[in-house]
């Protein structure tokens, strides 16, 4: 059952039709299955397309003369060498090097930017953005837009049947197709694909076309998790957060190196301090040994039944064929093959560090 | 001749000669997803009515199962360590998750029977 402040996507009706079971994440309502069922619809993203309606996400247009010396300062970025069309990943942090958001910028033209947020961090986002913009000639547009992501080795062919040519456009590049859309080559699964905000009016005779293609299968929040922790990458509020920073979380090489030498982005000096002293603990991928899964939040112990850390996310990959899960080690212990213990409901669960993605990435780079 | 009875929890009980299977309903199977590990109980284990006797495990989530009434583990479906997906596939059949000795069969008359069940759940 929703509350009252429980946002609703604008092509619920279709997840409905489509026989969605829906629940709370981030404040919105979302399908979290179809009736294929998690496992069925992550393999399918995996060795077809799966379709994800990711409207919950915000995007957020960022234009003007000193659009790019405004992201600047609240990313580490060098927002003004990204090339027209490129993609990067970044942050905003806080002054003490915490993550308050991983976001992808992505430079449409010499002074505007497309910024793509997470749900549950998009008013702060844009409440923090605006708060900065007020010190540059810059403007802020959050954009009213389904975002739809389409993910798997037959991502571009679906697309392609549905009249969308994809072929230039390469992993981390994003583009302007038509007009009030927004379409990168990217994702949140390890594979190749798309993700697409346009116009409700578009999505839904887009999302008609895809799913008359038999490659295309709607695919709920719960393989989405399954899909990203498999692939090595991080939901903010879980494995990475305001109390994590960058160097710890194992995401400094989505700072260009320039900028953590003398970028003047908020947090900068935190996380020059933080790199130097060398992070306590490390984001690490862990293997359970076994079937069960180990979930997040469990506490991990060293050999000698010493605290050594915690698990952040975890549960099946349904293409790794056992568990997988990440968290944080204390640095000595970040290394591949170092077996740690996970107490799960008393029991001490044999898990070995890991390296990350569980399963390759196939992106598509050129 | 056994006598099928259902919890609130989601749970069904088959009862035969004061020894109860028991495991999750269709509903709740379809409720939890996938399955991919089931933890079982050890033989032996004495129960009271509303301790964990099994938890569950989907691809996103740990579920547990509730001793419906008092009584003594005499086995657990061993198939499931192999094949969890039984419970799944087939929850009333051979997805049955344990048996118990019944401590106190008079507990049984607060159960539900298959018509209040679907009720119920609607």
């Amino acid at each position: 059952m929703t509350g009252d402040d429980t946002k609703h996507l604008p092509l619920e009706d279709i997840h409905m039709a489509a026989g969605a079971r829906f629940g709370a994440f981030a404040g919105w309502s979302m399908p979290l299955t179809y009736p294929a069922g998690v496992m069925k619809e992550h393999l399918h993203t995996r060795e077809q397309a799966g379709l994800f309606d990711i409207s919950h996400m915000k995007l957020f247009e960022v234009s003007g003369p000193e659009a790019a010396a405004l992201l600047n300062r609240a990313c580490p970025l060098d927002a003004g060498g990204l090339e027209i069309s490129q993609s990067k990943l970044s942050f905003f942090l806080n002054e003490a090097g915490g993550i308050l958001d991983d976001l992808i910028v992505t430079r449409l033209g010499d002074a505007r930017f497309m910024v793509v947020a997470n749900a549950g961090n998009a008013v702060a986002d844009e409440k923090h953005l605006r708060a900065l913009a007020a010190d540059f000639d810059a403007r802020i547009e959050p954009l009213d837009r389904v975002f739809l992501a389409i993910q798997g080795p037959e991502a571009w062919a679906a697309l392609s049947r549905a009249g969308i040519e994809t072929g230039s456009l390469l992993f981390m590049h994003g583009v302007e197709p038509r007009k009030n859309w927004f379409m990168s080559r990217s994702g949140y699964t390890g594979e190749d694909g798309f993700e697409i905000g346009l116009p409700e009016a578009d999505a839904r005779d887009l999302v008609a076309k895809l799913l008359g293609d038999e490659r295309a299968l709607w695919i709920g929040l719960a393989a989405r998790d399954s899909l990203r922790l498999e692939a090595g990458l991080c939901l903010h509020g879980q494995d990475i957060t305001p109390e994590t920073d960058p160097a710890s979380a194992a995401l400094m090489w989505a700072i260009p190196k320039d900028i953590r030498a003398s970028g003047t982005f908020i947090g900068a000096d935190a996380l020059r301090a933080a790199v130097e002293r060398g992070p306590a603990q490390k984001r690490v991928g862990l293997k359970p040994e076994g079937r069960q899964p180990v979930r997040g939040g469990a506490a991990l112990f060293d050999a000698d039944g010493n605290s050594a850390g915690h698990v952040t996310s975890g549960g099946f990959g349904p293409s790794a064929g056992h568990p997988v899960a990440m968290g944080y080690v204390s640095t000595p212990l970040a290394k591949p093959g170092i077996r740690v213990f996970a107490d799960v409901r008393g029991t001490r669960i044999p898990v070995d560090i890991s390296s990350l993605p569980f399963t390759p990435h196939r992106y598509r780079k050129g | 001749m056994a006598t099928t009875y259902f919890t609130s929890d989601h749970e069904w009980l088959r009862v035969e000669g004061g020894i109860a299977t028991v495991g999750i309903t269709d509903y709740a199977q379809e409720q939890l997803g996938d399955l991919v590990f089931v933890e079982l109980p050890e033989t032996g284990k004495k129960l009271t009515k509303g301790d964990t006797a099994v938890v569950v495990e989907s691809v996103k989530a740990a579920s547990d199962v509730y001793a419906p009434v008092d009584g003594e583990i005499t086995e657990a479906n061993g198939t499931l360590s192999s094949d969890p997906s039984l419970v799944n596939s087939a929850a009333t059949g051979a997805g049955w998750l344990w048996k118990m000795k019944l401590a106190d069969e008079s507990q049984l008359a607060g159960l539900m029977d298959e018509a209040a069940y679907k009720a119920h759940i609607g």
